[in-house]
């Protein structure tokens, strides 16, 4: 049996996949990045494939992907988390012409064609705003964990309106609105709002091609979710894990090239 | 003007200049580089370049009480002031300089530290922040005698020079080219000629030197011929595999851009168009193996050039064109020695950055034709916002029409501390991946 691997090494997070020849997902493993990309690769590596029930040498082809590919050294191949996360959204929601994928230090929005090859796509700039970096900060400004701080979004009834993009200056903006006694979940749905605003802009440069499907860490904030199908207008494919869709990908490109 | 200043001047050009090149390229010979596998031989020519450019710098130095001195700017009729026989110093080609040898963020900060927004164009920084610390990698500038400028390519120009005309003390004169939001029209290419005959007294006071219309006329016509030239040493890359590359373009361009009516830059051009010429005949290509060709979208980022001609070329893709380099061969053929001063007119009014964006809508599709295009490198530059907006609609636009695919990456041609490399690196790697089947 041969066996493939993806392996996503993300600002935050390292996540790997392993596949068999037939496509199946046999298993998945998510570490923090931390200060050191090969130890997270190290770990996660070895934790998939202990879930697997395989040994490293049983993996005929590795793609590494997202911002710490270049460091990895032993993998057969390198390609951008932009190509991987078409590849791996194509491959969980085969009518999506639309991929948002919001990371910890970037957010892209990505056109693909009927077979997951990128056709089009659009980043931030060198700028947190629009980022899972910039919820991150936000939900510390509050003392809570980036789920609580998510679905505290969703209780707001008067949305507060953050004017900064600029992740530095809405934290002042935020403590400021915290000491006049505003409501917590007011202002945190206007957090969420500015996010999405800024994403929104992405998504129109790109355009709506087909269903929407949101992969990355973010996709997981049922805050910056509620307020994007609001501006859709319709629903959008999420997986249940979808930090792992990159590395999903990485591995499918791996079977491909392999063959 | 002294005697004993033209006679330094004269020894200096004759005697002096040729020393300090003869140690320089010693030196070079010393630390030449491992050749890139990736890239074929580099341009004969390309030490020419270094002498002519090296020579121009260096002599500016001892310019004081022999030559009149102005500073002018990349689109400014610059051959008018070559009648009265101005040394001229381009500060936009002096802040490339600058930008290559990645000393933008130094001097762009001393014009900070006056208070100057890191928002405003880093040409204009490093001009600013070089005119109050005095840091540039070219040893020393002459202060200038005149301050030459059109807003044919910014209105920025405008305000940054009356700032150096201010702090010094200084003639400005301004050429205001008025936009074309459709064709040039009769009224405002009389107004620009009238603009033209109102400047010779001033500079006939300014330089102390008499204006000759036949000089000026050889003047035009020597400007016409290396603008030309200068055009089909640029469409030698329509051959595959093209000869040079645009990196080469950024570099050879300096003699159109700063010696522009002088023989010395056609000279140069003739020499360049024969290498070239012998390159295609041999089959020599910039990038040895050439697979895919690339068009590149506004000012080059002068502190990558290396870098990223590497990281073109190793994945077999060459850049053939650039709206950029193609700026200089545009409209500057237009100049007729019969009609100095109304196709002087028409020639700078119509480049680039003052024509409509229909007009560029249409050049930058005839250029994807011609040099058989794959793809389109748009940079989106915050320096210099006249040649970065529309580029959003350009690219949609070139999209559905051409059907090219296209990627915008963000940096500053200078001031590296906007630029993110690994953003960009996988801005580009991804753009890479789509077009390869």
């Amino acid at each position: 049996m041969t066996y493939f691997a993806g392996i996503d090494i993300g600002s935050l997070t390292t996540e790997v996949v392993i596949l068999k020849g037939n496509d199946r997902m046999v298993s998945s493993a998510i570490d923090l990045t931390g200060t050191d990309c090969n130890e997270a690769v190290e770990q996660a590596l070895g934790q998939a494939l202990s879930r697997a029930g395989i040994s490293r040498s049983q993996l005929s082809f590795i793609v590494a992907t997202g911002y710490g590919r270049i460091t990895i050294p032993f993998v057969d191949k390198k390609i951008t988390e932009i190509s991987c996360h078409g590849v791996g959204a194509h491959h969980l929601f085969p009518d999506s012409g639309t991929v948002i994928d919001i990371g910890g230090q970037d957010s892209k929005v990505i056109r693909i064609d009927k077979q997951g090859k990128v056709l089009d796509f659009t980043m931030n700039d060198k700028c947190a705003a629009g980022t899972g970096r910039f919820l991150e900060v936000m939900a510390g400004a509050f003392r809570l964990s980036l789920e609580d701080f998510g679905a505290l979004s969703l209780k707001s009834k008067r949305e507060i309106p953050i004017s900064s993009v600029c992740t530095v200056f809405a934290e002042s903006e935020v403590i400021s609105l915290i000491a006049q006694n505003q409501a917590k979940e007011d202002i945190i749905r206007g957090l969420h709002r500015a996010v999405v605003n800024r994403i929104w802009s992405m998504v129109q440069i790109v355009g709506v091609h087909g269903a929407v499907t949101m992969t990355g860490g973010v996709a997981k904030n049922l805050g910056v979710v509620a307020l994007l199908e609001e501006k859709l207008g319709g629903k959008i494919h999420i997986h249940s894990e979808p930090q792992i869709v990159g590395a999903l990908g990485a591995a499918l490109l791996a079977k491909r090239l392999f063959i | 003007m002294s005697l004993a200043q033209k006679a330094r001047y004269n020894f200096m050009k004759d005697l002096g200049a040729p020393a300090l090149l003869w140690l320089q390229e010693a030196q070079r010979k010393k630390r030449s580089r491992k050749p890139n596998p990736y890239l074929g031989p580099p341009l004969k020519c390309a030490g020419r370049l270094r002498e002519i450019m090296t020579r121009h710098y260096y002599l500016s130095r001892f310019t004081k009480g022999a030559k009149p001195v102005a500073w002018v700017t990349s689109g400014a009729p610059v051959e008018l002031l070559r009648v009265f026989d101005f040394y001229t110093i381009y500060p936009e080609n002096h802040g490339a300089l600058c930008g290559a040898q990645k000393k933008g963020p130094e001097i762009c900060s001393e014009a900070e530290k006056k208070g100057y927004h890191p928002d405003l164009c880093s040409y204009a920084r490093i001009d600013l922040g070089h005119a109050f610390s005095g840091k540039t990698p070219a040893g020393r500038l002459p202060r200038p005698d005149l301050l030459f400028c059109a807003n044919n390519i910014c209105q920025t120009v405008l305000y940054w020079y009356k700032e150096l005309s201010y702090y010094w003390d200084i003639p400005l004169i301004i050429f205001d080219t008025p936009y074309n939001f459709q064709d040039i029209r009769k009224k405002d290419i009389e107004y620009m000629v009238r603009q033209f005959e109102e400047m010779i007294p001033e500079l006939e006071r300014i330089s102390g030197r008499k204006y000759s219309h036949d000089r000026f006329r050889k003047i035009i016509s020597i400007a016409r011929e290396s603008a030309s030239t200068w055009g089909r040493v640029l469409a030698t890359m329509k051959h595959r595999p093209a000869p040079m590359s645009i990196f080469d373009a950024f570099v050879h361009l300096a003699p159109i851009v700063s010696l522009r009516g002088l023989p010395v830059a056609l000279d140069y051009y003739r020499i360049l168009l024969d290498e070239l010429e012998e390159r295609i005949a041999k089959g020599i290509g910039a990038v040895t193996n050439e697979r895919k060709r690339l068009m590149w979208d506004n000012i080059a980022v002068w502190f990558n050039l290396r870098d990223w001609s590497s990281l073109f070329a190793e994945r077999g893709f060459n850049f053939v064109a650039a709206t950029y380099t193609n700026a200089w061969a545009e409209t500057i053929h237009y100049l007729d020695e019969r009609f100095p001063f109304e196709s002087m007119a028409r020639a700078y009014s119509l480049v680039i950055l003052n024509n409509n964006l229909s007009n560029r809508l249409k050049l930058m599709e005839q250029m994807i034709r011609d040099y058989e295009i794959d793809g389109l490198v748009i940079l989106s530059l915050r320096s210099c916002k006249p040649y970065s907006v529309g580029q959003y609609d350009i690219r949609r636009l070139l999209g559905d029409r051409l059907g090219i695919r296209s990627v915008v990456i963000e940096s500053d041609m200078t001031d590296f501390r906007t630029y993110s490399e690994e953003q960009t690196r996988t801005r580009l790697e991804a753009f890479f991946e789509a077009l390869e089947v």
